[in-house]
C-alpha cells in the first residue's frame, strides 16, 4: 500500500516540480490543494458505501477490479524490465514536462491558468490509482481508514523529501516498486477475488503466502525469457518503444 | 453526452488499460467459478491459472508485434 502510492506520489511530485518551477510556484500548489480535496472527497463518498456491501460481494467485485488493475501494473513491469517498453525516468518526465510549461506561453500573474489545470491534472490522476488501491485494499480488510493513512504517510513522506530537494525523485528506483507493487496486486487480487466466488483457498489466509512467491516467480521468469528474445539479432533492432 | 462517454473512456482505461482480453478472461473466469462453486467444485486453482496464462499471452503477444 505504502509502497504503490510512493511511486504515484513520486509522479506527480515530477509534474508539479517541473510546472512550480517553470511558471507558478502558487498556481501549482492551489492546483495540488484542489485535487488532495477532490480526492479526499472521492475517499469518504466511496469508502463508506463500498464497506456496507456483503463481503463476498465486495471481494468478488472489489478482488476482481484489483486483480484487472494489478495485471495492468504488472504486464507493463514485465515489458519495462525486459525491454520492450521503455523504463520509466523521473529526469526525462521532469525535463519533458518543464518544456511543456516553458512553451505554453505567458505566465499569468493573478492564477496561472496552466500551472493550476497541470498540477490538478496531475495529482487527482496519479492520486486515484492511490484512492483506487487504498479503497480496495480498505474495504477487504474493513479498515479504509487505516489504508487511507497509509497513503496519506507516503504523499506526505515524498512531498517532504520533494519540498527539501526541489528536484524529482529519479533515485527512487520507481520501476523495480512498481513490478512489486504488480505483484502484490495481483496476488491479492487473486486471493480476493477467488474468495469472492466462494472458493476455499487450501491453508486459508496463509495461500497468500503461496500465490504471491508464484506471481512474483511466474513474472521473473517471463523477464528473463523475454529479455533472451529481444537480446537475439532479430530482435535487438526495434525493441523499445514508449 | 460526450461528457459522459469521455468519464466512460476515462474509466475503461483507468481499470482495464491496453490488454481488453485480460479482463474480459478474469471477469469469466470469476463467473464461472460462482458457479462450479456454488454446485461444490473446488476450483481455487483456476483463477491463478488463467491469471498466469493471460499474463503470458498479453505479454508475449506485445513481444511478437515488436520483435517481427
Amino acid at each position: 500500500m505504502f509502497i504503490a502510492c510512493t511511486v504515484e506520489a513520486v509522479e506527480a511530485l515530477t509534474i508539479v516540480l517541473a510546472v512550480g518551477a517553470t511558471r507558478s510556484w502558487r498556481s501549482a500548489m492551489i492546483g495540488v490543494g484542489v485535487a488532495l480535496v477532490a480526492l479526499a472527497a472521492v475517499t469518504a463518498a466511496l469508502g463508506p458505501a463500498l464497506t456496507t456491501l456483503p463481503i463476498n460481494v465486495l471481494r468478488g467485485v472489489v478482488g476482481g477490479l484489483l486483480l484487472v488493475f494489478g495485471l495492468q501494473w504488472l504486464r507493463k513491469a514485465i515489458l519495462r524490465a525486459s525491454g520492450l517498453k521503455a523504463l520509466h525516468d523521473e529526469d526525462a518526465a521532469f525535463t519533458q514536462e518543464r518544456e511543456l510549461a516553458r512553451r505554453a506561453g505567458a505566465v499569468n500573474a493573478g492564477l496561472d491558468g496552466y500551472s493550476f489545470l497541470v498540477s490538478f491534472k496531475g495529482t487527482f490522476l496519479e492520486g486515484l490509482e492511490v484512492v483506487f488501491i487504498a479503497l480496495t485494499f480498505g474495504a477487504n480488510q474493513h479498515d479504509v481508514p487505516l489504508a487511507a493513512a497509509a497513503a496519506l504517510a507516503a504523499v506526505l513522506f515524498v512531498t517532504a523529501v520533494g519540498a527539501s530537494l526541489r528536484a524529482p525523485l529519479a533515485r527512487v528506483p520507481e520501476n523495480s516498486l512498481k513490478f512489486v507493487v504488480g505483484v502484490m496486486l495481483t496476488s491479492f487480487g487473486v486471493f480476493w477475488g477467488g474468495e469472492g466466488v466462494h472458493a476455499n483457498w487450501p491453508g486459508g489466509d496463509s495461500a497468500l503466502l503461496v500465490i504471491v512467491p508464484v506471481v512474483l516467480l511466474f513474472a521473473l521468469a517471463n523477464v528473463r525469457l523475454l529479455r533472451r528474445a529481444v537480446a537475439t539479432p532479430s530482435g535487438s533492432a526495434e525493441r523499445v518503444r514508449a | 453526452m460526450n461528457s459522459v462517454m469521455s468519464v466512460l473512456r476515462f474509466l475503461w482505461d483507468f481499470v482495464v488499460g491496453d490488454d481488453w482480453r485480460i479482463a474480459a478472461a478474469v471477469a469469466v473466469t470469476l463467473v464461472v467459478m460462482l458457479i462450479l462453486s456454488n454446485n461444490g467444485a473446488a476450483v481455487w486453482w483456476l483463477l491463478p491459472v488463467v491469471v498466469l496464462v493471460m499474463l503470458s499471452v498479453s505479454v508475449w503477444g506485445v513481444a511478437r508485434s515488436r520483435l517481427n
